[in-house]
């Protein structure tokens, strides 16, 4: 069986044209700092330079990353010899990209049963995923089983089986403070023998310095493969994009210990811009495979870096389809020109 | 937490203080180095730019130039910057003379209310008042299912919605309810909600109009980003917030947003939560919180968690025998289990003066836990005379030794040579005469200069 992308198309555009109008509401937007540097400072100077890097920086993009991407950066204005800001912001635009594209990002359902193991710090947003996921694979026609293997946080079973009754899924759950092994055991059991097409495992939220929390996630996995071999098939780590620099050391240790297939980038509804998933990507090789934004049970989508970026860059450079320009407008400095108005257009070139 | 920032500031003043004086290019360069530190901490840039803007005007000035330790002053005006960044005494909650006082705790999505509810409202017991609990988090599924869970765990009140009513009217009830109960303290458990929700803030402020809020706290992750400011900012505008809890210390975020919260708010933050059991939150202490910062340790917070773990007794009894080289293995296990209770070993380093670069010269050499839990099975892989008189051990029985804990001949060797060389260096300082500062001071140096490897941690 070749894996097969669960999410569709169209369905996916206006979704992210959704998202750039929400990203848009920030009272003190990415693009608004972008936009300061590139009509302030006219000449591509040392103080140019210098404030890029910390408007990266303040994307939470990480210093390193950010240090890397403003040298590059450099070098290729130096050899394509431009000198406006613009320019320059359109080729940094570029450069992110390039660091985003050229991964696998969709979901491996290549399994009868596929089991999707999620993973994170407390109150990342691993339920609410799940909830979400499991109606999306339901209302795509396949049979979704959730283990709820969250056994430690106080109603989180409760919690899990609400958000499975939205959409009808049905939910294998043991006492709370069980052993999670045990529950996933129970759910792979019965998954086998009806033929569920994928298991969403639900786990409790645990800091990455836990060792014994740590300890316990590998023994999860090392059940679920005892009734299935190649489980997990997936095994997702969800971030929430308000999440700075510790993202990377969460990304780090939990890869260690499970060695994570993808990320997914909860509570991308706020005014955060989730720049760390540029610095986990090029640190780690981990693609970002779904995002979430908003409650709303359809609030979750596979992650598009192009039409991430022009969410990330609108109202800066004129992209296709991002959304009129941030609510708040940049503070006019006397002699600065007025931004370029964006146009609208559909979300891909 | 801070860990990184503390190493960063470490190397950036070790190499000024060793040149002596300082130029202003150098005190330029030390800056800059500050800020980047800051950023790479997640403290919002436009706060880590005014903070170094201070210290600068600070450094800069005849003092510290002609100083003869130009790196041990900033170091200082760093601490004091920071120390005055995070707020001055710790302020408890405003607990009114007429009760009920009321607490509400706002915040975003995921960022720890429920549980800090509970938390908070354990400390408020420890105060001597009676909580309770209200659940008005009508949004998120079965979260007053999780708040009457802690509740009942817990001997705490919950007053619980009723399915049909607002959240508004629900804390109106609750404060009836506390009446009722004869409670005297009211914490309000409110959804968790975007600063830019503009419907879910009025929602806010409609609870303020029904109920007067004595206090209203933001509940702030300690791993957010940049964006703790935008947080803090939008809800102090739109709700007014009187004080900041930071939860999930217990991780390794730097937490720059501690620094952030102040400065964008100028609001106080009261507790940290440091851990996922209910009794894991503590009071914010900002000189402890910027020592840590500045990697200058924590020593006060250490000695708590030591008394806390150890026995005063057992203590003096093993430090005698220390002193007197009458230090067995069975001490030594017994230490070590202490010492592991009091929580990761590069977190207690973490809190010794020098203890970061320890860490970080020691590197790879660093011992892991698991180091720690083959040491302890080589130890109970001894007979109790073995332990008392290690000197016994010979080829033969090291060797079973070996066997019996899992590890190799060379792993035994190391620890045995290790503990052989902790012995002499405890008996030289009990014998210099180690009472007073001074003696210690000696001890510890000698402790500092020992290879962490010839502490006899077996390598893998």
């Amino acid at each position: 069986m070749s894996p097969t992308e669960p999410f569709s198309q169209p369905r996916r555009e206006a979704w992210w044209r959704r998202m750039s109008r929400r990203m848009d509401r920030a009272s003190l937007s990415f693009s608004e700092q972008v936009r300061d540097v590139v009509l302030l400072r006219r000449d591509l100077d040392e103080s140019f330079w210098d404030d890029l890097l910390q408007v990266l920086v303040g994307a939470d993009c990480g210093l390193p990353v950010a240090e890397r991407l403003v040298d590059r950066l450099r070098t290729r204005v130096r050899e394509e010899r431009m000198t406006s800001a613009e320019e320059a912001l359109r080729a940094l635009k570029a450069e992110m990209l390039a660091v985003l594209e050229a991964r696998d990002r969709r979901l491996r359902i290549v399994a009868v049963p596929t089991v999707v193991i999620m993973v994170g710090v407390n109150g990342s947003g691993k339920t609410t995923t799940i909830g979400k996921l499991a109606h999306r694979l339901q209302s795509e026609g396949r049979m979704v089983l959730i283990a709820a293997a969250d056994t430690f946080r106080a109603a989180a079973i409760d919690q899990m089986r609400l958000w499975a009754d939205r959409s009808a899924t049905e939910v294998i759950a043991h006492q709370p403070g069980g052993d999670p092994g045990a529950v996933v055991y129970d759910a792979l059991q019965a998954a086998v023998a009806r033929g569920i097409d994928v298991v969403l495992v639900d786990t409790a939220g645990r800091l990455h310095t836990k060792v014994n929390l740590m300890a316990e996630l590998i023994k999860v996995r090392n059940v679920a493969r005892r009734v299935i071999p190649k489980a997990p098939h997936e095994t997702l780590l969800v971030i929430e994009a308000p999440t700075g620099m510790n993202a990377i050391a969460q990304a780090r240790v939990f890869h260690e210990a499970l060695g994570l297939t993808g990320i997914v980038l909860t509570k991308l509804d706020g005014t955060s811009r989730g720049g760390t998933v540029l610095a986990i990507e090029e640190d780690l090789g981990v693609p970002v495979k779904l995002v979430g934004l908003g409650e709303g049970i359809d609030d979750l989508n596979v992650f598009d870096p192009r039409a991430y970026l022009d969410a990330l860059f609108a109202g800066v450079l004129e992209a296709p389809g991002s959304a009129p320009g941030p609510a708040t407008p940049a503070p006019a400095k006397p002699g600065a020109p007025k931004p370029a108005t964006p146009k609208s257009g559909s979300a891909h070139r | 937490m801070f860990e990184s920032l503390s190493d960063r500031l470490g190397d950036i003043f070790k190499s000024l203080s060793g040149r002596g004086r300082l130029t202003k290019e150098e005190v330029e360069l030390g800056m800059r180095e500050v800020r980047l530190a800051l950023l790479e901490a997640d403290v919002n840039f436009k706060v880590a730019r005014a903070l170094v803007d201070r210290i600068r005007e600070r450094a800069v000035g005849a003092d510290v130039l002609e100083s003869l330790t130009p790196g041990q002053q900033i170091v200082k005006i760093v601490n004091e910057e920071l120390v005055a960044l995070l707020g001055g005494e710790h302020r408890k909650l405003r607990y009114q003379s007429q009760p009920p006082t009321v607490v509400m705790l706002i915040g975003l999505q995921g960022s720890g209310k429920t549980t800090t509810c509970a938390k908070l409202a354990l400390a408020t017991r420890r105060d001597g008042h009676r909580p309770l609990l209200v659940a008005a988090d009508t949004q998120r599924p079965a979260a007053p299912q999780q708040l009457e869970k802690l509740g009942k765990d817990n001997q705490i009140p919950v007053a619980m919605p009723d399915g049909k009513s607002k959240p508004p009217d629900l804390c109106k009830r609750g404060l009836e309810e506390a009446r009722r109960l004869n409670c005297d303290v009211v914490i309000l458990d409110t959804a968790g909600r975007l600063q830019i929700d503009q419907p879910m803030l009025a929602e806010l402020r409609e609870i303020r109009k029904k109920v007067t809020v004595h206090d209203t706290v933001l509940v702030v992750d300690a791993m957010t980003g940049q964006e703790a400011v935008n947080v803090a900012r939008e809800f102090d505008q739109q709700v007014g917030v009187d004080g900041v809890i930071l939860t999930k210390l217990d991780g390794d975020a730097r937490g720059g947003a501690a620094l952030s919260m102040k400065e964008s708010m100028g609001k106080p933050i009261l507790y940290t939560g440091v851990g996922e059991k209910v009794s894991e939150l503590e009071p914010f202490q900002p000189e402890r919180m910027a020592s840590r910062i500045l990697g200058m340790g924590d020593i006060l917070t250490l000695v708590e968690r030591a008394q806390s773990q150890m026995d005063q007794k057992t203590a003096e009894v093993t430090a005698k025998k220390m002193l007197a080289g009458r230090f067995t293995m069975n001490d030594w296990l017994e230490q070590m289990r202490q010492l592991r209770n009091m929580g990761p070993l590069e977190g207690i380093l973490g809190m010794i003066p020098g203890g970061r670069q320890m860490i970080k010269n020691a590197g790879s050499m660093m011992p892991t836990e698991k180091d720690l839990s083959r040491m302890e099975a080589i130890v109970l892989s001894m007979t109790a005379h073995e332990r008392i008189h290690p000197e016994v051990l010979k080829s033969q029985r090291r060797r079973r030794v070996a066997a019996g804990s899992g590890t190799t001949l060379a792993d035994v060797n190391k620890l045995l040579k290790g503990f052989e060389q902790m012995q002499s260096v405890m008996k030289s300082v009990g014998g210099k005469g180690s009472k007073g500062v001074r003696g210690r001071a000696r001890m510890l140096r000698q402790l500092q200069g020992m290879d962490p490897a010839q502490l006899g941690l077996p390598r893998p």
